[in-house]
């Protein structure tokens, strides 16, 4: 087939964006139905408090209100990813200012938030922890006494308020440093960020006359939130129907679900269709953020620039709720050695109960914390070691088949290639003067990441015309997996992408997919897609056969949806085949393909691994950043002015798709590195609650230039050679920057975010 | 108590019964069923739900709909026909700069306001005309490059 014809390696617009342009996507806060009422929530005004009881009767009095939940209504057990800990509604006490406690159904808004209001809770308030030290601290309050009896899938070794721990060790690291001639010692600090996904989270739940429910969600998985929802309500999971909206930007904001099964309640006890849509003030006080991180880190090397030990402990703030503690913390150790061939490594780790929001997944998982101190270290290390800090990157540098820290093998890599393309590309640059008054630096950090995890199936139907309809589980978050699947679908039957539908995702028809998270769609849902379009391939060729009288190794695919006889003319169409299997023989030709993730995994032989909370991981992936920034010394004020990303995507499906997301992870992560953090009182109330005080970058405060550089090195456990490049952009970006500071100024903040007065007082303390 | 106003959108006089404090964000969208304008923020910063107001670029969530008077809205509704998209919308989508879609509504008022005024913005008019405009997913370049690109097409 001609390549120019090929639906792999194009960048046509989104399957979706012509709907999105002309305002009539339908998002959550989108659909009104007839009868439908609206939900709000009432929240805790007190960290940590116990709950004596609920006065209803001023709630239940005020005209047009139908339902109301509290957590006296909750039975059942509590739900929670690895461990068991949480309700939709606060049960017996609250844990954060802003919890759910009841929520509220009635015929409009103004009337739900005025009942919500008239909810009198009783509370005597306890003691709140609201850092890591204090959670840590003996005698400190506990969150959870009942921690030891929750349901837990892994044992974490969790007490007192520490929720998990774990650690990861290779090699001799006491013994290691004692060899080394260059040894960098340091703490880092991260902060909590907010996803800021610009649509704030919602659902609509309704309920037929039989009492099954039906949730319309902006989401990242059909089928967590049906499994939640469902476990919450006490249901069966066949009672319970989950429908993805087109949604507004997610990050792992929308991945693990909470606010649903608070909608579902209500319309199931009103018997009417219920809309929760949060403002955006909820939605900052009760869905998630980042981890805040303290890192302790020390890296070791011979005086040639050969790294040979690391030793860290990383803590990290995870919140009221477990939520996805345990993994964050655990992927975090994996990348604490970064991108890099270290002989003796060891990272330990906890998580701990605080009584602020809990914390959870969020672009980067763990890795954004881990590789701002570790690349952060690497420039440090370079400077005592007199080495120009790329040199020291390209010689300790992952190469393939090397191994990745806990042993698993890493067959394809093009980290030296990334950091080389980056450095390049920044020498080649038309020189751009500093702006007045500033200095100018000039950083890198290099990363690597996985893509991978868990379970996906697609499923292809042809269709009566020889059209192709495509079916997974794969929610599209924002990201463009809706036309990177139909892409590869179309490449392997030969087909332009117009000829293959993609069905909207819901949990009574699509495929299992575990989640849109992990950088997984492309190489997790893409490998499913492309074998299923494989196998209907096939069997299409044995039909053509049959029409065609001849041996199938004498077939071939032709473009535009044709099976012709190799050499001559002759050819049946896709219709051909359609209308063969549908009538005559065969019956309807459909394929589908499952499988999860079973690439090399952990290797006990070379790592003692504790308490790893997943079984599985997926394919590595590395990049490299390379950023131009101005430092104002008067005022501490940071501005990058240009970068260059350079990520290994395997192959690129849709390059324009690939450039996109390296370039907006590229500016979340500059947020989090300059301007992003939540912030909480001595009280424990979030004092961030809006856009006004919670700053992420506009587009004057984005670099006008970010260079996203695509390599390809094909991936080869995927049929198409695709990897994911949805997180990595994120991560290299606060490192890089903080790189690119001291270069300008020999000062070296190591918090998070780098505020002018953070970099004022590394200023200072350099002096 | 509500109050009936009439509210010219996108070229029609529609009749508006809401309280004297709906916001012209309420009313396009809960009243008068025009969901291409996006609740974002509700406060003014984030841009997604940008209207035009005689062609000026204005927030709805920040306009009390008994305040528009005789101006005429402009939602994104009205600025594609039935003969398709506009330019402006018809550049964002073919340079990618597309993704999760939520603010592209608000991008593509203000540029439509931009291009009214000067049809051929530079990349500092670009830049300036869309700074109240927030996007979470693209970084803002691809954006940029459209608005760049339907300049240079535009004679």
């Amino acid at each position: 087939m001609n390549d120019s014809n090929r639906a792999i390696g194009a960048s046509p617009p989104r399957l979706e964006a012509a709907d999105k342009a002309s305002g009539r996507a339908q998002y959550a806060d989108d659909l009104y139905r007839p009868g439908m009422l609206h939900a709000a929530i009432l929240t805790s005004p007190h960290a940590h408090a116990r709950i004596l009881g609920y006065r209803l009767e001023a709630a239940r009095a005020i005209p047009g209100v139908k339902a109301i939940v509290t957590g006296a209504d909750l039975q059942g057990p509590r739900s929670g990813g690895i461990i068991k800990d949480e309700g939709m509604v606060a049960r017996g006490k609250v844990r954060y200012v802003g919890e759910p406690v009841a929520a509220v159904a009635a015929v409009d808004a103004a009337t739900a938030h005025r009942a919500a209001a008239a909810i009198e809770v009783d509370y005597a308030p306890l003691p709140a922890v609201l850092s890591i030290d204090e959670a840590l601290a003996p005698g400190a309050p506990l969150l959870h006494e009942e921690l030891g009896a929750y349901v837990k899938t892994v044992d974490g070794g969790g007490r007192g308020n520490i929720v998990f721990e774990t650690s990861i060790v290779e090699g001799d690291v006491e013994r290691a440093f004692a060899e080394c001639d260059a040894v960098v010692e340091g703490s880092f600090e991260t902060q909590a960020q907010h996803h800021l996904y610009l649509e704030p989270n919602g659902c609509l739940a309704e309920v037929d006359a039989a009492g099954r429910i039906t949730l319309h969600a902006t989401c990242q998985s059909v089928h967590h939130i049906q499994q939640r929802v469902a476990e919450e309500l006490g249901e069966p999971m066949a009672r319970v129907r989950v429908i993805a909206t087109r949604v507004g930007g997610a990050f792992g904001g929308k991945h693990a679900s909470n606010i649903h099964s608070i909608a579902a309640w209500l319309a199931r006890a009103a018997r009417r269709p219920v809309k929760l849509v949060l403002s955006r003030l909820q939605d900052f006080e009760i869905q998630r953020s980042r981890h805040p991180a303290r890192i302790w880190m020390r890296t070791g090397a011979r005086s040639d620039g050969t790294l040979l030990a690391r030793d860290v402990r990383i803590l990290l703030d995870g919140g009221a709720y477990a939520d996805e503690s345990p993994p964050v913390l655990a992927f975090a150790l994996l990348m604490s050695r970064g991108p890099y061939r270290i002989p003796n490594v060891r990272a330990q780790g906890q998580a701990v109960y605080t009584n602020k929001l809990r914390a959870g997944s969020f672009r980067g998982f763990g890795n954004p914390q881990a590789s701002f101190a570790g690349e952060s270290q690497i420039d440090e290390l370079a400077a005592k070691l007199g080495m120009d800090p790329v040199a020291l990157r390209l010689k300790n540098a992952l190469r393939p088949n090397d191994h990745a820290f806990g042993g698993q093998p890493v067959p394809s890599c093009v980290l030296r290639e990334c950091l080389e393309r980056v450095r390049e590309a920044q020498r080649a640059a038309p020189p751009l003067p500093p702006l007045p008054g500033t200095r100018r630096g000039v950083g890198y950090s290099a990363m690597s990441h996985v893509s991978g995890l868990m379970g996906t199936a697609a499923t292809v139907h042809l269709r009566t015309d020889g059209s192709i309809a495509l079916a997974t589980g794969c929610v599209d978050i924002g990201q463009g997996s809706d036309t990177v699947l139909v892409q590869i679908c179309a490449d392997a039957l030969g087909l332009p992408i117009e000829r293959v539908s993609s069905a909207q995702q819901d949990s009574d028809l699509s495929p299992y997919n575990w989640k849109t998270a992990g950088s997984r769609s492309t190489y997790m849902t893409g490998r499913a897609v492309a074998a299923a379009s494989v196998e209907l391939r096939e069997r299409m060729f044995e039909h053509a056969g049959e029409l065609l009288e001849c041996a199938v190794a004498d077939l071939e695919l032709r473009p535009g949806g044709a099976i012709g006889v190799k050499g001559v003319p002759k050819a049946v169409t896709f219709k051909d085949i359609a209308l063969r299997s549908l009538f005559q023989a065969g019956g309807p030709l459909v394929a589908t393909n499952s499988f999860v993730f079973d690439g090399p995994r952990f290797d006990p032989k070379r790592a003692t691994i504790h308490r790893l909370a997943f079984a599985n991981l997926g394919v590595y992936t590395f990049g490299a950043h390379c950023v131009e920034v101005d430092v104002d010394e008067g005022t501490g004020a940071v501005r990058v002015r240009r970068a260059w990303c350079a990520h290994d995507v395997g192959r690129a499906i849709n390059p324009g798709s690939c450039e996109g997301q390296i370039q907006g992870g590229f500016v979340q992560g500059m947020g989090y590195a300059l301007t992003e953090a939540m912030q909480w009182n001595e009280e424990g109330w979030l004092t961030t609650t809006t856009l006004a005080d919670y700053k992420v970058p506009g587009l004057l405060d984005a670099p006008a230039e970010i260079h996203a550089i695509v390599l390809e090195d094909p991936e080869p456990m995927h049929p198409v050679g695709a990897k994911g490049v949805g997180e990595p952009s994120l991560v290299g970006a606060a490192p890089a920057i903080a790189n690119a500071i001291w270069n300008a100024t020999g000062a070296r903040p190591r918090r998070l975010p780098m505020t002018p007065e953070r970099v004022l007082d590394a200023l200072e303390e350099k002096r | 108590m509500k109050l009936h106003t009439v509210l010219r959108v996108n070229g029609e006089d529609r009749d508006l019964l809401a309280p004297a404090s709906a916001t012209l964000l309420e009313a396009l969208r809960d009243a008068l069923g025009f969901t291409g304008t996006k609740r974002g923020c509700n406060h003014g910063v984030c841009g997604a739900c940008t209207v035009l107001l005689d062609g000026r670029p204005a927030r709805a969530c920040l306009t009390l709909a008994v305040d528009v008077g005789s101006r005429a809205v402009t939602t994104v509704e009205g600025v594609s026909d039935e003969r398709g998209l506009s330019a402006v919308q018809r550049a964002l989508v073919e340079a990618n700069a597309i993704q999760c879609g939520f603010c592209t509504p608000g991008f593509v008022m203000a540029l439509t306001a931009l291009f009214a005024a000067r049809p051929r913005p530079s990349r500092d008019e670009i830049r300036e005309a869309l700074a109240g405009n927030l996007c979470r997913c693209s970084g803002y370049v691809k954006i940029v490059a459209a608005a760049e690109r339907l300049a240079g097409e535009t004679k």
